[in-house]
């Protein structure tokens, strides 16, 4: 999994996106250690504030919190919260820009739906 | 700690290489000095460490004038394209003689850098090769420890693996020991993570000065059918726009719009680093032709 850096979006929210995925992709499960400030800045060439300030934005949700001496950990209960804000958010995020792309393709709303049905059937 | 520069001008001849700039660099932030070639940005530097003379301003490091000041051009070092080593000095006699020059200088993290990047400690420094030059000079700046680094088009000439390991230590090097680096250089888009507060020169003159995300926040590009696009940037800031056939795309000044508020056909995006970067080189071209 790999943060994708693109235009629209400051850098900080890119990381902290990339964290918020990995823990729901169980790749820092609860009460597991994440990737320090140096090694996120490391790995992907950015500046430790802008690490820092992305991380931050989690230890603010109350997803990460910090142990003192040791460093970020993933806090109890992160994976259900982070999975219900993702669930609300979910309309605006990809079912809007969805719907704007389908009219430009003169897509109907039982066509899209459809579609839905298709993508969950070749899913299982 | 803070070098404060104010109202440097400098003149090569018929050249004004510097037009009464004013900048402070301090608070252990890593600083993008961007600009083209024959901007400035070098003879800026090299007049910072006192290479260069100033024709006149001011220039101080906490108050203390810089010029014939040992002891403050010793917090100080400066990465340049041009070398000043003797001809027969080897790789590892530089080294040895950094250590007499910069007391901070870490010998040890030297030789470890120069076995991890392969360079050949034995050789004699002109007899480098270009990427293999700039990988010396990269091992003795990062290796200086001193409160400010200068670098001059640091990576001049390093393969894309170099390079990347180039910045990893550099940032490895600033989070356990921060210090106020800046990195003059025209490969813009891989230092836009990297840096934090970027100023901008052309011509001689700082035509911006802040933190780059303040930057990125005060341009936005839209694209879309040319006539749409006419009518929605009439009266707008405008700092460049190209067509490509019926599809036009312009570069602006100001926040970035709402996509929802945008006409149907219109699509805005940010822009990085780089694109700002040359929408701003253009924008001057296109007001000296009017």
């Amino acid at each position: 999994m790999q943060p994708s850096f693109d235009t629209n979006k400051p850098i900080f929210i890119t990381i902290a996106q990339w964290l918020e995925d990995a823990i729901l992709a169980d790749i820092y499960t609860e009460e597991s250690q994440v990737p320090s400030i140096t090694e996120i800045s490391i790995q992907y060439n950015i500046n430790p504030a802008t690490a820092l300030k992305g991380v931050n934005m989690l230890v603010d949700s109350g997803f990460l919190y910090k142990k003192r001496g040791l460093g970020m950990f993933v806090a109890k209960g992160a994976y259900d919260k982070l999975l219900e804000r993702r669930q609300q958010q979910f309309f605006e995020d990809y079912i809007k820009p969805l719907v704007i792309e389908a009219i430009r393709l003169k897509i109907t709303a039982a066509d899209l739906q459809a579609m839905i049905e298709r993508g969950y059937d070749n899913d299982n | 700690m803070t070098i404060d520069i104010q109202n440097i001008s400098k003149r090569f001849g018929q050249t004004q290489a510097l037009d009464n700039i004013s900048l402070k660099f301090g608070q252990k932030k890593i600083y993008g000095l961007l600009g083209n070639n024959g901007a400035g940005k070098s003879t800026l530097l090299n007049i910072i460490t006192g290479r260069y003379l100033t024709d006149d301003g001011i220039l101080t490091l906490d108050g203390e004038p810089l010029k014939d000041n040992d002891k403050a051009l010793n917090q100080i070092y400066m990465l340049s394209e041009k070398d000043y080593y003797p001809e027969t000095m080897k790789v590892k006699d530089a080294i040895r003689w950094a250590s007499v020059f910069y007391p901070d200088f870490d010998e040890k993290l030297a030789l470890k850098l120069t076995e991890k990047f392969g360079l050949p400690v034995k050789k004699k420094i002109p007899s480098l090769s270009t990427g293999y030059k700039s990988i010396f000079k990269i091992v003795i700046a990062l290796s200086a420890n001193t409160p400010f680094l200068l670098l001059d088009e640091p990576v001049l000439g390093l393969d894309a693996g170099h390079r990347d390991m180039f910045y990893k230590l550099l940032i490895e090097r600033y989070s356990e020991n921060p210090c106020t680096i800046v990195i003059s250089t025209h490969l813009i888009a891989e230092v836009e993570g990297l840096v934090e507060h970027c100023m901008i020169i052309k011509d001689g003159r700082i035509i911006k000065d802040a933190p780059c995300e303040d930057l990125l926040n005060r341009g936005y590009s839209i694209s879309g059918p040319a006539a749409l696009i006419d009518d929605y940037i009439k009266g707008k800031d405008i700092i460049s726009s190209s067509n490509l056939g019926g599809l036009k795309t312009a570069c602006l000044n100001g926040a970035m719009p709402n996509p929802e508020n945008l006409p149907v056909g219109l699509e805005a995006g940010k822009m990085n680093l780089q694109e700002y970067f040359i929408q701003l080189m253009k924008e001057g071209e296109v007001k000296g032709n009017e």
